[in-house]
């Protein structure tokens, strides 16, 4: 009975530190409130847009290809199986111990972790437009070009952007980590209890999560916006929630 | 006999197996002598990947059914697990301590959260995807609906549903490794404690690599045994 | 009637009879739907007859025959299965009484085929030996291999999934089976083995049957009775294929069965149902004069040579006749021929295809049996059909 005040205390104080400056537990320092909350915030966006941004250069155009081909069912397999089972924190310990410190190599650390899922839902989407379609596109004198524009992307964008909706998460909660790399990011508060306390711990948690909610909930409504009409109302649209599907999996049959 | 006398010596003078160490470089030497100081952690690891995804599992596995019967479950449940799984796992642990505290029980309750959608989804995907008309001709046979369930579309759903597992297994061996964030050991513990030594990053998290390699493929094995039907093809 | 299979020894020791299924005012309304979707179907379907829906798309052909296992609910009115209303019984076990082959076939990927074929009787409690007697009799009734019983249904062709359906459907012997279109994944050549196949196996088993298609064709040649459905869910008419084709009670009906109805009929009977007509037949070195009687008792004007069998040489020119006694002179040789056993439309298209406007008729043995002519095909097209049958007993193989 009397855990529950307890709690919403711990949860209370953490919302509490977010908004105004006290003295750190070791002492000495201002930590806290507003301007520094806003400062880790700005850096944490920074090198998750960042990451986000270089992931897409590289990743979306060759699958895109590679789907409009329809070569490379193994990179995308690979790819997905290999990312899924790198753990972050040892990417990052590998970045820290042969490469070193900093923006670079967290941001390299983010782009590696995001590419994975950008890569996989790019072609499967690029191969899951029904082939017919693609037929009928260029038996009405479409050029390669023109059916990746016209018609697989418009059909495979909401995969894509399923996708994108993953890489973006994964990349705001690794970033957390960061400062293990000297990259003070939101994950500072956290990882650093000796100055900031359990306080600031809960504190910068809340933050960190409900970020992360905003921006999932944010590539949901894009997901759905870029979503043809067609599709919408041929009730293909995407799930809510992303899909976790192995690629090059055996469709069912019945017999 | 030697060579046990000499590991146990170098152990206790980790400069002595000479510059590499020193050096920080990349020591096959060092390694070779210090493997079974990460055997706990590694059994650690495991059980942080194997009891949440079987929990996670058992957890997703009462709600598809819950929600096969109830269609209109479906959305809801796959919001509250969609923000389950959008919350990064490390503030999760934090945001978990008032209530649980530091240790496994919380870095527990934060796995099992994370795999209930991956497990969830790959489920119902698994019974819709059932053809209608196989539903048809087993009711119509005289199937009740729950022996249409336990005899035709779960086992119709296994690969998905082993799909799902796959994926949460892997997924859960790199998230384990920031277990160590909650106080509950792991490969993430020797990672994080010695992440400026080469040689200790590339074993532990080599380790936890190797580690999800080998659950996914023992996870593919039992999809095959269970699913002798999918490999008979004219 | 009864599906009570605890005293029965041998797999199929004690076939059960065929049940008599009736529909009484059965009418269905889907749920916000304003017009019914069956409306006043009434149908008596006798033991060991089969009935065939026919009807184009939204005639609710499916619905009404989905209705009698339940797999449809009642509006209104009743159906009596062997007297006994189907709305008294549980949904699951009275499905387990009736058999059930659909279109999609919708067999279990997951499962061999003698699992697949055991459904039902698992469902009993068949003991394991008495379910393994079972597959083996009917994949040798259904005509394929033992060794299929281990494989799995993606092994398997078209055709051979579509008798597995059938034979899945059989398996617990049910006195009832309800088929919707169960031949119609296939190409129209093994669609026509398997009907022919089926047919076979009902004049064995003796099941009733309730068949759904749109193909008023195989509706001719499966039925023992056809009812055809128009938009709504209204019986236009419940006959014979015979009568159906002689007499459409309607011109929704005749529009449906179609501008070549005679043919069709043509296509239900054997030569050796109709009235042929009586020919002369002549020997080489009979006398002129007593060849000359036979032609002014026969049907036509020319006679036809026979050998001392009586099998047909060719048809007699005048010139045979001019001496004392009856020459080889031949003006045309006896072509075309058909049995007694052929199908009236196939010796029909013989005779258009060929110059001679009559047809040589033999029996088993080879001997003349009668003459036809598109006369006589005329008048049979314009007599009562009493001696018409049932398509189903047309098949022969």
């Amino acid at each position: 009975m009397s855990m529950t005040p307890a709690i919403l205390g711990d949860f209370g104080e953490g919302i509490e530190f977010l908004f105004s400056e006290r003295e750190s537990v070791s002492g000495g320092v201002q930590i806290g409130g507003p301007a520094e909350m806003a400062d880790f915030c700005a850096t944490h966006m920074l090198v998750s847009v960042a990451a986000v941004l270089i992931a897409c250069a590289l990743a979306i155009p060759l699958s895109l290809w590679l789907g409009h081909i329809g070569r490379g069912d193994f990179l995308a397999t690979a790819t997905s199986n290999v990312g899924r089972a790198v753990p972050s924190l040892a990417l990052l310990a590998f970045f820290i111990s042969f490469v070193g410190l900093g923006y670079v190599n967290v941001i390299s650390v983010l782009v590696l972790l995001a590419i994975p899922p950008l890569i996989t839902s790019t072609y499967v989407g690029m191969r899951q437009v029904d082939r017919d379609t693609v037929d009928a596109a260029r038996g009405q004198g479409m050029t390669g070009f023109e059916i990746v524009r016209k018609v697989e992307l418009p059909l495979a964008l909401p995969t894509i952007f399923g996708g994108l909706r993953i890489a973006a998460v994964t990349v705001v909660a690794t970033a957390t980590i960061a400062p293990l790399a000297n990259v003070q990011t939101l994950g500072e508060p956290i990882l650093t209890p000796q100055t900031y306390g359990i306080v600031g711990q809960i504190g910068a948690s809340i933050l960190v999560a409900s970020i992360t909610l905003l921006i999932d909930f944010l590539f949901a409504r894009l997901q759905r916006a870029v979503t043809p009409k067609g599709l919408k109302l041929a009730g293909d649209a995407p799930a809510k929630g992303p899909r976790f599907s192995l690629p090059t999996r055996r469709r069912l049959r019945s017999t | 006999m030697n060579a046990a006398v000499l590991a146990q010596l170098k152990i206790e003078t980790p400069g002595g197996s000479g510059s590499c160490v020193a050096d920080n470089g990349f020591c096959p030497e060092w390694i070779a002598d210090n493997l079974d100081r990460y055997w706990t952690p590694l059994l650690e690891h495991v059980f942080l990947t194997i009891v949440p995804v079987a929990i996670g599992f058992v957890i997703a596995l009462g709600l598809a059914v819950l929600a096969h019967r109830r269609r209109w479950l479906t959305g809801p449940i796959v919001t509250i697990t969609g923000i389950f799984f959008a919350i990064p796992s490390v503030a999760a642990f934090f945001l978990l301590q008032p209530l649980t505290g530091l240790g496994y029980t919380t870095a527990m309750v934060a796995l099992v959260s994370y795999t209930l959608l991956i497990i969830f989804r790959n489920i119902t995907n698994g019974l819709r995807n059932v053809p209608a008309e196989t539903r048809d001709a087993a009711l119509g046979q005289g199937l009740t609906d729950r022996q249409l369930l336990t005899r035709v579309e779960f086992p119709m759903a296994v690969p998905e549903i082993m799909a799902g597992l796959r994926i949460a297994t892997s997924t859960t061996v790199g998230l384990a490794a920031l277990a160590v964030f909650a106080g509950a050991g792991g490969l993430g513990s020797e990672i994080l404690t010695d992440r400026y030594f080469k040689s200790n990053v590339v074993v532990a998290g080599g380790l936890a690599v190797l580690l999800a390699a080998v659950l996914d493929l023992a996870l593919l094995g039992l999809q095959r045994v269970l699913t002798p039907w999918q490999r008979a093809r004219a | 009637m009864t599906t009570n299979t605890a005293d029965t020894s041998g797999p199929n020791a004690n076939p059960t009879p065929a049940a008599t299924l009736e529909f009484r005012h059965v009418q269905k309304v889907y749920p916000g739907s304003g017009q019914p979707a069956i409306q006043d179907l009434s149908l008596e379907i006798c033991a060991g007859e089969i009935c065939v829906l026919v009807g184009p798309s939204g005639c609710g052909k499916t619905t009404a025959m989905r209705m009698v296992n339940r797999m449809i609910d009642l509006s209104d009115g009743d159906i009596l299965l062997d007297g006994r209303s189907v709305r008294d019984r549980a949904p699951a076990e009275l499905r387990r009484e009736i058999g059930y082959a659909i279109q999609q076939i919708g067999l279990f990927p997951h499962q061999t085929i003698a699992e697949n074929i055991t459904t039902v009787p698992k469902l009993l409690g068949w003991s394991k030996d008495r379910q393994r007697a079972r597959v083996t009799e009917l994949l040798e009734l259904i005509g394929l291999d033992a060794e299929m019983a281990s494989r799995y249904p993606a092994q398997l062709s078209g055709g051979q999934r579509q008798r597995v359906g059938v034979a899945r459907a059989l398996a617990a012997d049910p006195p009832l089976m309800l088929m919707d279109e169960p031949f119609g994944a296939v190409d129209p050549i093994a669609r026509a083995r398997l009907q022919n196949e089926f047919l076979r196996l009902q004049a064995q088993l003796r099941k009733t049957i309730v068949f759904v298609t749109h193909d008023i064709d195989e509706a001719i040649k499966m039925g023992d009775k056809i009812a055809v459905l128009k938009t709504g869910g209204v019986l236009a008419q419940y006959a014979t294929p015979a009568e159906l084709l002689m007499y459409p009670a309607d011109k929704f009906v005749e529009d449906f069965v179609g501008a070549d109805r005679a043919l069709k009929r043509l296509a239900l009977q054997r030569v050796r149902d109709i009235d042929l007509w009586k020919a002369a037949l002549v020997r080489v070195g009979e006398p002129v004069a007593q060849a000359r009687a036979k032609l002014a008792d026969a049907d036509l004007p020319i006679a036809m040579l026979v050998d001392a069998e009586n099998r047909p040489q060719g048809w007699l020119s005048d010139r045979a006749f001019t001496g004392e006694r009856v020459t080889a002179e031949v003006r045309s040789p006896a072509e075309p021929v058909a049995d007694l056993d052929d199908v009236l439309r196939d010796a029909l298209s013989d005779l258009l295809s060929t110059e001679t406007r009559y047809g040589a008729v033999l029996d088993a043995r080879g001997a003349m049996a009668g003459v036809l002519s598109l006369e006589v095909i005329q008048h049979f097209l314009h007599a009562a059909p009493a001696e018409a049958r049932s398509g189903a007993e047309l098949v022969s193989e």
